[in-house]
């Protein structure tokens, strides 16, 4: 699929992204100078409140998922046929391979290799 | 002289993550060849976010016609993580200047904090309130014997590093990933032109996200927020305007949350 928005829409998303994620990573590294200059106490470490920081540890496992599942997981009309998917399959083996690896480049090799064989030899 | 040195020592430390980087890169350069972008507008992401999972979810949202608010709103929501790194590593670069902080923020990434904050070792607090970078020249007539032995039990190199020390090393191991995150966009840019779509390059896509995510459920709460989050975003994966991964995500971080007090 491409996408149908035109450039300037493409570009302003562009900007947009770049701008909040500087943002993000900008904040708490800004904020200790100022509260430096105001203060001069350095009480400040805890910068993130523990409520936050406990929600934002469960950030990537579940936006990964939420990812990753949609595109291996097709669901379909019989258990048998969604469980055959060729995507799911890959994805499957890729899996085994990221949990005994945790290596990017043979996640994806298996992947695309399991895909493959089953896509143009099955 | 102490510069070149952490310099070099923050480009060698990063070379073994290149293996990982580079694949990442040309994937992302071949999704932009098929979600449609061009070729400067798939730089104008790597260069101006520079963050590789939001860089791969906007080309996937983009190609689907996702709506603009939700593609902006997914990308802020992956790289939400980053005020974890910014709020930890703040306290090691306090004493620089404005200018090199904005600079060193931009260039801010899981593998530039994960590697620098555990070459500087704990923090040390006399230093992170003090604004001159050559304490550490006469600072063992300045300490409490019983904090130093301390210290030297942890880890006596890193923590003698003075601000400058840190900042080189840094930017030794930041900006080196730079560069080769913005080299693999554009290989990834040539080899997607050539390929044929059958072939179905794209699915290299979720096959990185796989890779961070199996590492990333490490305990039963984050299994918890993967497994709730991944269901629900099957689930929900027909909704309007692309919600399905906000919704998938947000449930599965409650479920992290939920898990994480059945546990105490």
């Amino acid at each position: 699929m491409t996408t149908t928005y035109p450039a300037t829409t493409v570009w302003v998303v562009v900007l947009a992204i770049g701008v909040l994620t500087f943002a993000i990573r900008f904040s708490f590294i800004a904020l200790f100078g100022v509260l430096d200059r105001r203060s001069g106490d350095d009480e400040s470490d805890q910068a993130v409140p523990p409520r936050v920081a406990a929600a934002l540890r469960y950030v990537p496992p579940a936006v990964l998922a939420a990812l990753v599942f949609p595109a291996v997981v097709t669901v379909e009309p019989t258990v048998a046929e969604t469980l055959s998917n060729e995507r799911l399959l890959a994805g499957g083996a890729a899996a085994a391979v990221a949990w005994r690896t945790e290596n990017v480049l043979a996640t994806i090799a298996v992947g695309m290799a399991v895909l493959w064989t089953l896509q143009f030899l099955v | 002289m102490n510069v070149p040195t952490e310099l070099r020592a923050g480009i060698r430390d990063a070379v073994p993550l290149f293996l990982g980087i580079v694949p990442f890169a040309v994937v992302f350069g071949v999704a932009a060849v098929d979600a449609g972008l061009s070729a400067a507008q798939a730089v104008g992401l790597s260069v101006f976010v520079f963050a590789g999972a939001s860089q791969l979810a906007t080309l996937d949202l983009l190609a689907r016609d996702a709506a603009i608010p939700v593609v902006v709103l997914t990308a802020v929501v992956i790289n939400l993580r980053m005020l974890m790194y910014s709020a930890s590593i703040a306290p090691y670069f306090r004493s620089l200047a404005g200018r090199t902080k904005a600079f060193l923020a931009y260039l801010l990434t899981d593998q530039a904090y994960a590697l620098s904050v555990a070459h500087y070792g704990p923090l040390d607090r006399t230093e992170a309130a003090s604004t001159s970078d050559d304490r550490h020249v006469d600072e063992n007539n300045r300490e409490p014997d019983v904090e130093r032995r301390e210290r030297n039990a942890t880890n006596q190199t890193t923590n003698t590093l003075s601000a400058a020390d840190r900042r080189w090393y840094y930017l030794g191991v930041a900006a080196s990933l730079w560069a080769v995150w913005q080299v693999g966009t554009v290989a990834g840019l040539v080899v997607g032109t050539g390929v044929p779509e059958s072939w179905g390059l794209e699915f290299t896509v979720p096959l990185v996200f796989l890779a961070l995510l199996v590492p990333a459920m490490k305990d039963v709460p984050t299994t918890a927020a993967g497994a709730v989050g991944g269901v629900v975003a099957v689930v929900t994966a027909g909704l309007p305007l692309n919600l399905g991964l906000l919704v998938g995500a947000t449930v599965g971080i409650v479920a992290g949350l939920v898990a994480e007090r059945g546990r105490q």
